[in-house]
């Protein structure tokens, strides 16, 4: 060995080869380097995504509350109609109270009720109106205050811009920080944010319109195409011949599984909305148009789950009598089903944060109340997301990284669900 | 009442099951020999009276609106709908609707409160006749099927026949999908070139849809060019595979050949990730982090940076994609013969001298393939560019500037306008017509070189 290595005439030993060996091994290392710093781009996206939803977005989720005693004048609600009291003035009053030294200056007193929020007066009036009793009693209301002063509250405002550029004015800060000073200020968690439909006051939306429309919206793609796309692969994996109608079947659904998705928004608007006259902005018709999109997804995940189960099982209970079909639905099928149900929320997951078909058959409307049929207009999560996305009220910023932390803790949820199905029931043959 | 048409049908399908299972039971309680299971005479009988039922319903359900619509427009005094556009007669037909719902604002015609009358007792009859139908069809469905049960009476395989036809029909839901979409496109596409003629659309360079209110307003034709458009969604498509491409494919390219197993499987998930946050979260995350920082990165270098530039979109939807890229490669050099590999290692080459001159070249075809995928992605994907592009359409190919896409475009024509006769609306077909198309090019262009190059090596 030694005599043929020198005689090849190559000597490894030299500088050359030695200088060539580490230039070779330094381009290694680059490449390795190279390869290092994509992941760790692509890494630190994803921690700049979730930080910066996380620290616009945990602010929305305590609201800034003002506990206040309220005298129900019984000269403002009549007992008999307390729907259509002077509530605005009852609030002004109290708040005139509370700053006895601006009796008369009408516009002073306006601007302190501003620290309230615009629905304070709505609550008081559900409140009277649940119990009549309380007219011509004091009671503490815990009322949220505006959209301003809670930033204020959270430290959103620098008190140390200059005056004309700050969205509240010296004796408004002054005035807030007396009420906070008297202990009145408090800051819980925002139940509203869950309670509440939307609203065009950042202080009062909440999520609740869209978080039943997006369960409805799902509800309806769980029941069309769950059982459509189980058929239709069950078909495809075990009975369909080969001949051109099976082969077209499944260039279709290879083809739909890659159509963008505002196409399928156009074909809901054109077909449902449009043929059909469906009403617009129902969870309904978002829940059809997303099992359209949900269906490949589906089919190609329980066909790999049915490809997955080995021909033994097949062959014994064909061998024993039972018919084609007794096969797949009796053993076939239950051996596949956590297979499947994995795919199927995951497909799922991925119609739960779709949002432009939605947004294409209305489902961005402005709606203050929660849906009680699927029929009803709604919004769904993602489209509550664009809506507040687009609002330029400060409050809607924090807002919208909360509803998406939200949407974000349903995915990871429904993830987990398929990912924990799959480690416990899958079966390794 | 719809309901309760559905839950006379789940009755009606309960007890059509156990009648025909007990008659099947006493024909072999009296000794007979029954060709099928008794299960099969009760599921035959609920298959036959559940299948041609649910049809008729849902039927009913779809059309009904369209029918009711229809006589209500009938029975108004003859000349009203004289001369109204298809926006005033709509508007028209859900005045009277709200008044049949009980919201009556003012006070209108008398022929309006007659037509809403007659429109809430035509819904009352159709409800009715419904439940009639429904209840007659399933009373006879339910005689019909018990009458078939006997000792030779093939129930297995009538049964299996109906679950076979059942999931044929499911089979083609897919086909019927596409030609939906190929159908509602083509039909309204052809509309609007009824409108704009062909030539002024595909190579017009001004795109203004703003359709006039008022007939004495300037511009009032609208101007339908998808030339910007289109360029539009090149430039931010080009912006995000600029993004996408090297960082993926560095990354397939470490994980598959450097990464210890341990590393990978921690890797690639965190990597999915990224493919699996909605798009309206990438969006956002445009808005309020990247378009700020590029802007503000642009003044410092005193670049003249729009506020809704394609950068800030692009380099979004770029890491959008980093997974699916990323993922494609590594799977295109798997795919590579262990063989080649061995063999470059063996004749003394580095790990990366064996990536770039034999696996990254084999693999090409793979990789091509995928990052072609990535582009109809790109080109497809909505709401990253409705939120943080532009909406004005501009003949540029720089990126720093406001661009507007395909997408964009198609959703802001329609939201909140739905009336199916202006140009407005239609051209988002039209666009969605082109996208369509696009996509499905790439896409079919894509897969080809995938299968292709699979074959070589299988």
């Amino acid at each position: 060995m030694t005599e043929q290595t020198a005689s090849d005439g190559f000597d490894w030993t030299s500088p050359a080869f030695a200088s060539q060996l580490k230039k070779r091994k330094r381009s290694q290392l680059r490449l390795k380097l190279l390869g290092l710093s994509a992941i760790a781009i692509a890494f630190a996206m994803l921690l700049l995504l979730i930080g910066s939803l996380m620290s616009t977005g945990y602010q929305a989720f305590t609201q800034t509350h003002i506990a206040l005693e309220v005298f129900v004048d019984p000269e403002e609600v009549d007992a008999d109609n307390p729907e259509r009291g002077g509530y605005r003035d009852i609030l002004t009053a109290t708040m005139h109270t509370q700053f006895p030294e601006v009796a008369d200056d009408r516009a002073a007193l306006r601007k302190l009720t501003t620290v309230l929020s615009n629905g304070a007066q709505f609550s008081i009036r559900d409140a009277v109106v649940a119990d009549p009793g309380l007219i011509g009693q004091t009671v503490t209301f815990d009322v949220p205050v505006s959209d301003p002063y809670d930033q204020l509250n959270k430290g959103l405002i620098n008190r140390d811009t200059p005056e004309e550029n700050r969205r509240l004015k010296d004796d408004e800060i002054a005035n807030f920080d007396l009420l906070k000073d008297r202990g009145m200020v408090t800051k819980p968690f925002n139940i509203g944010l869950f309670t509440n439909a939307d609203s065009r006051f950042p202080e009062l939306a909440g999520l609740k319109g869209a978080i039943i429309g997006s369960f409805y919206a799902l509800l309806t793609c769980f029941v069309l195409s769950f059982p459509i796309g189980i058929g239709a692969a069950i078909y495809l994996e075990e009975f369909a011949p080969r001949n051109k109608l099976s082969d077209l079947i499944e260039i279709n659904i290879n083809n739909l599984a890659a159509v963008p998705s505002v196409v399928f928004g156009l074909l809901a608007l054109a077909v449902f909305l449009g043929w059909f006259g469906m009403p617009r902005s129902a969870p309904f018709v978002g829940g059809m148009t997303l099992a359209l999109m949900t269906l490949p997804t589906i089919i190609i995940a329980t066909r790999a789950a049915l490809k997955a189960v080995p021909p033994s099982i097949r062959e014994a209970a064909l061998g024993v009598g039972a018919s084609k079909q007794q096969v797949v639905f009796g053993h076939v099928l239950p051996l596949a089903m956590p297979g499947i149900l994995t795919g199927t929320i995951i497909g799922l997951a991925q119609a739960l944060g779709e949002t432009a078909p939605l947004l294409l058959i209305g489902m961005n409307a402005f709606i203050t109340s929660a849906p009680s049929t699927p029929f009803d207009s709604a919004t769904a999560l993602p489209t509550q997301i664009f809506i507040w996305a687009d609002s330029p009220e400060r409050g809607f910023v924090s807002r919208t990284s909360a509803a998406i932390l939200v949407l974000l803790g349903f995915l990871i949820t429904m993830n987990a669900i398929a990912i924990y199905l799959r480690n416990k029931f899958e079966r390794k043959w | 009442m719809t309901l309760f048409a559905f839950l006379i049908l789940l009755v009606a399908v309960v007890t059509g099951y156990i009648l025909n299972l007990r008659a099947a039971r006493a024909i072999r309680a009296g000794g007979a020999n029954l060709h099928s299971l008794d299960g099969f005479h009760g599921g035959f009988s609920a298959l036959v009276t559940l299948v041609p039922t649910f049809l008729l319903i849902i039927l009913w359900l779809l059309f009904q609106g369209t029918i009711i619509e229809a006589l209500v427009k009938a029975s108004l005094p003859s000349g009203t709908l004289d001369g109204l556009g298809v926006g005033e007669v709509q508007l028209l037909m859900s005045e009277i609707r709200s008044i049949a719902g009980g919201r009556v604002f003012g006070t209108p015609e008398d022929w309006k409160l007659a037509a809403a009358d007659h429109l809430v007792s035509l819904r009352a009859t159709s409800s009715w006749l419904l439940v009639a139908v429904t209840s007659v069809m399933v009373i006879g469905l339910i005689y019909l099927s018990r009458r078939t049960v006997s000792a030779e009476f093939r129930a297995r395989h009538g049964f299996e026949r109906i679950v076979h036809g059942l999931m044929v029909a499911c089979a083609t839901v897919a086909i019927f999908v596409t030609i939906g979409i190929v159908a509602s496109l083509v039909f309204e596409t052809y509309r609007f070139f009824q409108m704009v003629p062909f030539w002024d659309f595909v190579l017009g360079t001004s795109w203004e849809p703003q359709i006039p209110l008022r007939e004495d307003q300037i511009a009032a034709e609208g101007a339908f060019g998808m030339l910007p458009v289109f360029l539009g969604t090149l430039v931010i498509a080009f912006v995000a595979m600029f993004i996408a491409t090297p960082i993926g494919l560095l990354s397939a390219i470490y994980l598959h050949e450097f990464a210890s197993s341990r590393v990978r499987s921690v890797v690639k998930p965190v990597l999915e990730i990224l493919a699996g946050v909605p798009t309206v979260v990438y969006g956002f995350f445009a808005i309020l982090v990247i378009a700020p920082a590029i802007r503000s990165f642009g003044t410092d270098l005193g670049l003249p940076i729009a506020p809704n530039t394609a950068l800030a979109a692009g380099s979004v939807m770029g890491i959008m994609l980093v997974p699916f890229i990323s993922s494609f490669a590594d799977d295109a050099l798997g795919a590579v013969p262990r063989s080649l590999r061995d063999g470059s290692l063996a004749v003394g080459a580095t790990q990366a001298e064996t990536i770039s001159k034999v696996l990254f070249p084999a693999a090409i075809p793979g990789i091509v393939g995928g990052i072609l995928l990535a582009v109809s992605r790109a080109i497809g994907e909505t709401m990253i560019v409705v939120m943080a592009a532009g909406l004005i359409a501009k003949m540029t190919i720089n990126p720093l500037d406001s661009v507007t896409t395909v997408t964009v475009q198609i959703v802001t024509l329609l939201i909140g306008d739905t009336a199916f006769d202006s140009p407005k609306t239609l051209a988002a077909f039209a666009l969605g017509m082109v996208l369509f198309l696009m996509t499905l090019i790439i896409n079919i262009f894509a897969l080809r070189i995938v299968r292709k190059y699979r074959e070589i090596y299988d």
